[in-house]
């Protein structure tokens, strides 16, 4: 059987936010709150604070880690993601419930936390391992694969504040690396870095999390979460809403509710006496199109005189205006629509194979032949990053607009 | 709520690393109320402690021409001027039948020694900021690390203090007398390096909650200066006359300046000033931690 390596009992954080200063809208008032603000201070300091307001950060959260999990910690900005970390490493304590932890831990909130840029990158090989919780004989001991990994030996006796900032990056990381805990707490160290070593990093952290070690992976890279964890956790506004298989936590993450994103839908003025309206939503009918997740595209026509062969269309195109993909009745469809007042229509879009970014979708109605009616760019389309190849990796942008899955095989090599 | 006593729940029960087999077991929840010092902890950490101390001391003069000699210059130059404004215009020398440089840099020693450590002291935990919200280790030793640089510029310009002493024998002084009260230095250095440390706990956990005290600071150290015997003596023609001194003592750095002082040059020492002190500096220590443990969950929130 199993234990919890890490048991959150009812944990909340409160931050007490001071409110705004009153604002002076004179010079006179200016000058006079500028003199009387420290006596303000001094009164306000007296009496508790009682201008501070409250904000939970965390509220009630309640989890259990079994040893050697991997757990994935995801939500919006603000949701108390870092905040959970921070108390999880020590640096910050709760306001109120207890986590218990069973093992040595290591955090790792940044790469590089300590570096000095006057000290070599030897010498802060050493200071970093020290202060990520490494004892000297460990540092010695992986030592030589820690300079290994980091790829810069020829430059061991530079002073940091000489390295790039990728090669203080793979340096920094590469101590990281080397650390040997029972229980790993990380947020966000995969994006860093060019993508060659971005690639390694993730090799190495997937060593890690199939070593048997617990581990709690906060990120916004939804691809690099979906790859590493087993399981998932979905903080909303300092709750935690959602517990479970990491597929499905994402699942619910991306349906959200309350997302930052623009909604991917428009109501498209008459124009020569149609009137629609365009909704992109994804397969559960949220607001979050990932890259490569299926999408349903909706339709609603009004018509001022019947359409008898009606013919729909939507161009993707990017921010440049380049066309990136079209989808079109005329060539996707061989049925033969007549529509004589309303009309919904949807598309299924299995294979969303469009790779993250904004894209501007262009709609235009045919009859026949005959263009009838075309909002161009009238709907602005978010993509976000997913896990598309299963690899773990999100291809950027400016790799192109689609995604095209392939097998690669080395055949041969001498 | 419990009693402060029994709150003090963040306690790890850490086993050395070769033993993997136990397991490390640790509770998180708030505390609140006066904390006790975790020494179990602190000594658990007594690497990273060196590794701190071993930086500042790196890059205490990198990038520097005259390198470690910036350790000299500074109680060197005040011994310099000291000499000549008090010693030759305000008549100071006459205190003692001690040369006034011995005088005067006998006490610069721990004075200079105090004064760097306070100055990172008090502003080392906001210096620290980048480690104190990434990365958990007890915060005592932030300002505790900062005593390391110091006390090697201390014990640099101690070859100073011999070499003077070596020469004005040399030269036929003998009111210099070498004398086994010589054994009791790390004493007084200790008094020193106490109230050091209180003052800097003291001072760094306030300054993270109000920058004021960073000015604070400032004139504090000129301010302290005159109240210690670093100028002038105790006793003596010119000296400060002796109802004042039980008062004076007070001050933990008059008793480490005297004692140090008065054990190089084999002057009887003032037992009085000396215990008066050494308390004093124990409540100073006292003090400064209590009120930095008390605080010190609060840091990442307030930095």
């Amino acid at each position: 059987m199993t234990q919890a390596a890490i048991t959150v009992e009812h944990l909340s954080k409160r931050f007490l936010i001071s409110a705004a200063e009153e604002r002076a809208t004179t010079f006179y008032d200016a000058i006079s709150s500028t003199m009387l603000a420290p006596l303000n201070r001094f009164r306000r300091l007296s009496q508790n604070a009682p201008s501070s307001e409250e904000f939970w950060a965390l509220k009630d959260i309640n989890f259990e880690v079994p040893e050697g999990e991997v757990v994935g910690i995801i939500g919006h900005n603000g949701a108390g993601k870092s905040t959970l970390l921070k108390i999880l490493s020590r640096i910050t304590e709760p306001t109120e419930g207890q986590i218990k932890i069973r093992g040595r831990v290591a955090s790792l909130l940044e790469v590089g936390t300590g570096f000095h840029p006057e000290l070599t990158g030897r010498e802060n090989i050493f200071l970093n391992g020290s202060i990520l919780g490494m004892s000297r004989t460990e540092i010695d001991a992986n030592f030589d694969a820690i300079v290994d990994f980091s790829g810069i030996e020829q430059f061991l006796d530079t002073p940091f504040k000489r390295y790039s900032s990728g090669m203080g990056i793979r340096l920094a990381f590469a101590v990281a690396a080397h650390l040997d805990p029972e229980i790993l707490i990380i947020d966000e160290v995969l994006a860093v870095g060019d993508a060659h070593f971005q690639r390694k990093c993730l090799g190495k952290m997937s060593e890690v999390a199939g070593s048997g070690r617990t581990v709690l992976f906060v990120s916004h890279n939804m691809a690099a979460v979906e790859n590493l964890c087993n399981r998932a956790i979905l903080l909303q506004h300092g709750q935690l809403t959602k517990e479970g298989p990491t597929s499905e936590t994402i699942q619910t993450y991306m349906s959200g509710i309350e997302s930052d994103w623009d909604q991917a839908e428009a109501e498209l003025p008459k124009q020569n006496g149609v009137k629609a309206s365009v909704s992109i939503t994804n397969e559960e009918g949220g607001d979050i199109i990932a890259a490569g997740r299926p999408t349903i595209w909706t339709i609603d026509l009004e018509l001022d005189r019947p359409l008898v062969d009606a013919e729909v269309g939507f161009r993707v195109m990017d921010h440049n205006g380049n066309s990136i993909t079209t989808i079109y009745t005329m060539y996707q469809s061989t049925e033969h629509w007549r529509i004589e007042k309303k009309a919904t229509i949807q598309v299924d879009w299995p294979d969303f194979n469009l790779s993250a970014g904004r894209y501007y979708v262009t709609f235009t109605v045919v009859d026949g032949q005959e263009v009838i009616s075309s909002w161009e760019k009238s709907v602005v389309l978010d993509v976000s990053e997913s896990d598309y190849f299963g690899t773990g990796r999100t291809m950027p942008g400016a790799f192109g607009g689609t995604l095209s899955k392939v097998d690669w095989k080395l055949v041969s090599q001498e | 709520m419990t009693s402060p006593t029994t709150t003090s729940q963040q306690e790890t029960s850490k086993d050395s690393p070769e033993h993997h087999s136990e397991v490390t077991s640790t509770v998180i929840r708030a505390r609140s109320g006066w904390q006790a010092v975790n020494f179990a902890e602190l000594w658990h950490y007594r690497e990273l402690l060196f590794f701190l101390i071993w930086r500042d001391v790196k890059i205490r003069y990198k990038q520097t021409i005259l390198g470690a000699t910036w350790a000299i210059i500074q109680p060197v130059m005040t011994m310099i001027v000291f000499t000549i404004f008090f010693g030759k215009f305000g008549g100071m020398a006459k205190g003692s039948n001690i040369p006034y440089p011995i005088v005067v840099f006998s006490a610069l020693l721990p004075w200079t020694f105090f004064v760097n450590s306070i100055s990172q002291g008090g502003n080392s935990l906001v210096n620290s900021s980048h480690l104190i919200t990434k990365v958990y280790f007890p915060r005592l030793l932030i300002p505790m690390s900062t005593l390391g640089a110091p006390l090697l510029d201390f014990a640099i310009s101690s070859g100073v203090l011999v070499a003077m002493i070596g020469w004005y024998m040399a030269t036929g002084v003998d009111s210099i007398v070498i004398s086994p009260q010589l054994t009791l230095l790390p004493v007084f250095l200790l008094i020193t390096i106490l109230t050091a440390f209180g003052v800097s706990t003291l001072l760094s956990a306030l300054t993270i909650a109000y920058r004021d005290f960073r000015y604070v600071l400032t004139f504090l150290v000129q301010l302290w200066m005159f109240a210690s015997p670093v100028a002038y003596v105790l006793g003596g023609e010119n000296g400060v006359p002796e109802r004042w001194w039980r008062w004076m003592a007070l001050n933990p750095m008059t008793g480490a300046i005297v004692g140090f002082r008065r054990s190089i040059t084999g002057e009887p020492l003032l037992w009085d000033v000396i215990a008066i002190s050494g308390v004093s500096s124990v409540l100073f220590l006292i003090a400064g931690v209590m009120y930095f443990r008390r605080v010190e969950q609060r840091f990442a929130d307030i930095i």
